[in-house]
């Protein structure tokens, strides 16, 4: 079943129609979705999704809860808007609960490809086999995906709000094995066109190559450029923390340092759901339109986002941010845009007298949540630099960083593009390179 | 529910399919939180839908969808065969299975109080009377608890004549009491961290772990956290609580015995593993009294691991994996078994939906128990840490070097537990740490504990795993490692 708006706006007449609640939100989505995955030079997983569901929350003294389904049949319509009242009422009620809010308006964002959307699994296999045969070309073995689809949002209450974003999706990831070395490359975005597949698939060629044989650098403090999946992958651990129900709750790094310079003079950090390299719908989980936000401006936190409940707590206007409700988090800035620097890659790598180079790093987890210490490895190609020279591959490293510390060591920043790495949404940043960062062990590749 | 699926294998065996099978499953979810004093997440969800998987052309292919009408499932179908077609465009051989006979059984998890027929306000008042006693304790600034229930009723069906139904209900609850002081966060947990404890049962698991009862203590300990000791840099003997030991044998026993991380199946995402085909039977993982199992059966608990049949109608089965130190057994699929030259899968193919291909995942990987209680061991050990319930866990994409944090400690002299930690840690190389285990405490210790949050895969799947153990000591172990250089 292919979601149309037509299609979305006749489900919630049925809600409507159906729903006894005091007020009634409902949220529609459809999903059509392929990937294509490889391994060991050969497809072998090609799998596709359809799937469209139905949300409804229901508001009843002060009260409100969800129940949802992907049943689309009258039956189940009505039953669905039952249980919503019927969970709404079977709770203490909330004082902080606010009206839904009436009707919105959205600035368009075009982020949406015909051909990306309905690309045939043979177009995407005739890809793979393309990439399978560049590293076959330099004895490497190629796993990755390449994906690509549609997805469908649309948002409706019962004071008139109606909301609607249509994306299509892409993805292209490839891991170049050696015998004794890896290299990784990835991208995402609305057009699979804009990718640069084969661009991709060199550059993860090029790292496994230039990694063989890795040598063993003592773990230690060191120099590091990182590149933008690597930093994006860091900064992930950030987002909630930038909401303002967590600083309310006292459970985010920020808590007490709001207005505060907490990371470097030179660390600009906003959300912006407009910038061209974003993604998502222009509203937020109650339909409020999302708004840019500067959060870091010269180091100094100035900024949270709020969510309408959050904003109210706290004296604030809401930003459009918000989860759906109900939810536990609040709020959290979702297209995270680092401003850049000037700085080339090569020129990173030539003022650096000893130092690494990071590819991505994996298994990032939260060692303390208000010191923002972070653990996790490398991985795919990590390379020793000497004397302003990358001059070989080394074995993956643990780290142990502070990025509240870390982003207060920026040296030079490139210009920021749209990364995609594995622990995090995708987000606008440059590649850093940075003062001093804490490797603290060694593994074994 | 047997319609659909019936559907579904006639029109892709007609339309070229050698192999297909397909499951329609009919997930219900109920969730339910709160948050200092107030309700949070109240929700129900409900999911029914149909994969199909095929083998034509000697290639997979699989496509789902959640419409059930016959036109949707002919094209569900049709588009599995063509996705299974382009997939021939980049083989290299054919795809072969290991031998299974065909199934028909009817199987239902043991649940003894079904969660979705309570009252959603007895749930949520437990929850707020929980939130309460967490919040008498001055310094508890944040107060959470949580409810999770879900019952999964599927079908399986394949081209080789096999019709497996299986139900099962699963359960999950705990609290935690976060306290900040100005320049700290603390929490901790129960009964354990990330939602605390799941297990394939009803509502008997919420009455048996008496949230209320534990909610002054390890609030009062949130609290105290703060004005501890930090865990101690060096080496040290350590003992791990059964909890965190769970997870310890999830991500160093439990991810590198998965038979498609061995074959680089998961090479661009999971990663891989460094237990390579020629260390099967060879290496010495562990101690000589480390023996540890993958069982998906009844007879090991109720665990999330535990089912009738995996995903590719395999019975369920105790695969021993570490058997006296000796590493003997990986989890496995029909494919893979048979690219390695296994007789049979070890039944551990698994989907966490309908629109999701079953890939290899944990069952029950357990470490069986040793001797004696856990006062026992704090009496038989000089100088330790007893460290407990999870903080953080990370591991390299090959298995070897991982870290844990965990929310308290205590440390341990001369047979005794003495002065409380904060931030414990320790690190290690997965073979060496398992080969410095010198005790394992016995049955009375042992916990069968859910892991509910498990990732694998493109698109990625979240799977519950189970996992028993009882504490157990490891000697000579890094410890305070997250924190040197900070």
């Amino acid at each position: 079943m292919i979601l149309s708006r037509q299609f979305a706006d006749e489900l919630f007449s049925k809600v409507l129609k159906y729903s006894r609640a005091e007020e009634t939100e409902a949220s529609v989505t459809g999903t059509s979705y392929s990937l294509t995955r490889f391994a060991n030079n050969t497809i072998h997983q090609n799998v596709s999704e359809e799937d469209v569901s139905l949300s409804v929350r229901a508001v009843a003294g002060q009260r409100t809860a969800r129940a949802s389904t992907n049943k689309l049949d009258e039956d189940s319509i009505r039953e669905v808007c039952e249980a919503a009242l019927a969970l709404a009422s079977l709770q203490p009620p909330n004082p902080d609960l606010l009206p839904m809010p009436g009707p919105q308006m959205y600035r368009a964002v075009d982020r949406y490809d015909g051909e990306t959307a309905q690309l045939s699994p043979q177009a995407r296999a005739e890809t793979v086999r393309k990439v399978i045969q560049r590293a076959e070309k330099d004895g490497l073995t190629a796993a990755g995906v390449f994906s690509s689809g549609r997805s469908v949002n649309a948002l409706y209450n019962s004071r008139g709000l109606a909301a609607f974003h249509e994306e299509s999706v892409s993805e292209f990831s490839v891991t170049m094995l050696g015998e004794t070395s890896s290299g990784w490359a990835k991208k995402t975005g609305p057009r699979y066109q804009l990718l640069g597949i084969d661009e991709l698939a060199d550059r993860a060629a090029r790292k496994a190559l230039q990694s063989r044989d890795p040598r063993e650098v003592p773990p230690g403090k060191y120099a590091v450029i990182l590149e933008p999946s690597a930093v994006m992958d860091l900064l992930g651990f950030l987002l909630l923390d930038f909401g303002g129900l967590s600083v309310y709750e006292k459970r985010s790094c920020f808590t007490g340092r709001v207005g505060e310079k907490v990371f470097g003079e030179n660390i600009q950090i906003r959300d912006d759901v407009f910038h061209p390299f974003s993604s998502g719908a222009p509203f937020d989980g109650e339909g409020v339109p999302r708004q840019r936000v500067s959060l870091v401006e010269n180091g100094v936190l100035r900024n949270l986002v709020y969510c309408r409940e959050t904003a109210h707590k706290m004296g604030a206007q809401p930003t459009g941010h918000g989860f759906p409700l109900p939810n536990e988090y609040g709020e959290a800035p979702l297209n995270l845009v680092v401003e850049g620097g000037h700085a080339s890659e090569e020129e990173m790598i030539r003022s650096t007298e000893r130092g690494l180079l990071v590819t991505r790093f994996w298994y990032i987890r939260e060692v303390d949540p208000y010191a923002k210490i972070l653990t996790g490895m490398t991985r795919d190609g990590t390379f020793w630099i000497e004397n302003g020279e990358v001059k070989y591959g080394v074995r993956n490293f643990r780290f142990n960083q502070s990025i509240i510390e870390m982003l207060n060591q920026v040296e030079m920043m490139s210009a920021s593009e749209r990364a995609a790495g594995e622990e995090s949404i995708e987000m606008v940043v440059p590649k850093m390179k940075i003062r001093e960062f804490n490797f603290s062990s060694l593994t074994r590749f | 529910m047997k319609d659909p699926a019936q559907q579904a294998l006639d029109t892709a065996v007609a339309r070229g399919a050698t192999y297909a099978d397909a499951r329609v499953m009919d997930i219900r979810q109920r969730y339910l939180s709160t948050k200092n004093g107030q309700a949070g997440q109240v929700r129900d969800s409900h999911s029914l839908g149909i994969g199909i998987r095929v083998i034509v052309d000697g290639a997979w292919g699989f496509a789902s969808t959640q419409d059930l009408s016959r036109p949707s499932i002919d094209a569900a179908a049709g588009r599995a065969v063509e996705i299974a077609r382009a997939s021939a465009l980049c083989k290299k051989r054919d795809v072969r299975l290991a031998p299974e006979g065909k199934v028909v059984d009817h199987w239902e998890a043991a649940c003894k109080v079904d969660p979705f027929t309570l009252p959603v306000s007895t749930c949520l008042d437990l929850l707020l009377k929980v939130d309460a006693e967490l919040r008498k304790v001055k310094g508890v600034t944040l107060a959470e608890a949580a409810m999770d229930f879900r019952k999964i009723d599927q079908l399986f069906l394949s081209s080789e004549g096999s019709e497996i139904r299986q139900v099962k209900t699963q359960t999950g609850a705990g609290f935690v009491a976060t306290s900040f002081n100005g320049n700290e966060i603390q929490r901790r947990s129960y009964p354990n961290s990330f939602g605390g404890q799941y297990q394939t049962r009803g509502y008997e698991l919420v009455e048996e772990l008496d949230l209320l009862g534990h909610a002054p203590e390890v609030a009062e300990q949130a609290v105290a956290l703060h004005q501890c000791d930090q865990c101690p840099a060096g080496e040290r003997d350590i003992i791990l609580g059964s909890s965190q030991l769970g997870l310890q044998i999830h991500e160093s026993i439990g991810h590198p015995i998965e038979l498609d991380r061995v074959l680089g199946d998961e090479a661009n995402f999971a990663g891989m593993s460094f237990l390579t085909l020629d260390k099967l039977g060879k290496l010495k993982y562990a101690s000589d009294i480390v023996n540890v199992v993958a069982d998906a059966t009844v007879l090991h608990g109720p665990g999330l691991g535990t089912f009738a049949y995996d995903d590719e109608g395999v019975a369920a089965q105790c695969t021993p994996i570490i058997q006296n130190g000796l590493f003997v057994g990986y989890l496995s699929s029909r494919e893979s078994a048979a690219s390695i030259g296994q007789p049979r899968s070890s039944g551990a193919m698994r989907a966490d939906g309908w629109n999701r291909i079953p890939l290899i995942r944990m069952t029950n990987v357990s470490l069986l128990p040793g001797k004696g209680t856990l006062e026992d061991l704090i009496a038989d050990t000089d100088d330790g840490i007893y460290m407990e319930t999870n903080r953080s866990w990370s591991i390299d994409d090959r298995r070897y070097n991982f870290q844990f944090g965990t929310e308290i400690g205590w440390e341990i002299k001369h047979g005794k537990k003495t002065r409380m930690l904060k931030n414990p840690s320790y690190g290690g190389i997965t073979t060496e740490f398992w080969n410095s285990c010198d005790a394992i405490c016995g049955r009375e210790e042992w916990v069968l504990w859910g892991t509910p949050n498990c990732g694998k895969g493109q698109p990625m799947q979240t799977m519950g795993t189970g996992h028993g153990a009882s504490p157990a000591r490891f000697r000579k172990v890094k410890v305070g490692v997250a924190y040197q250089g900070n």
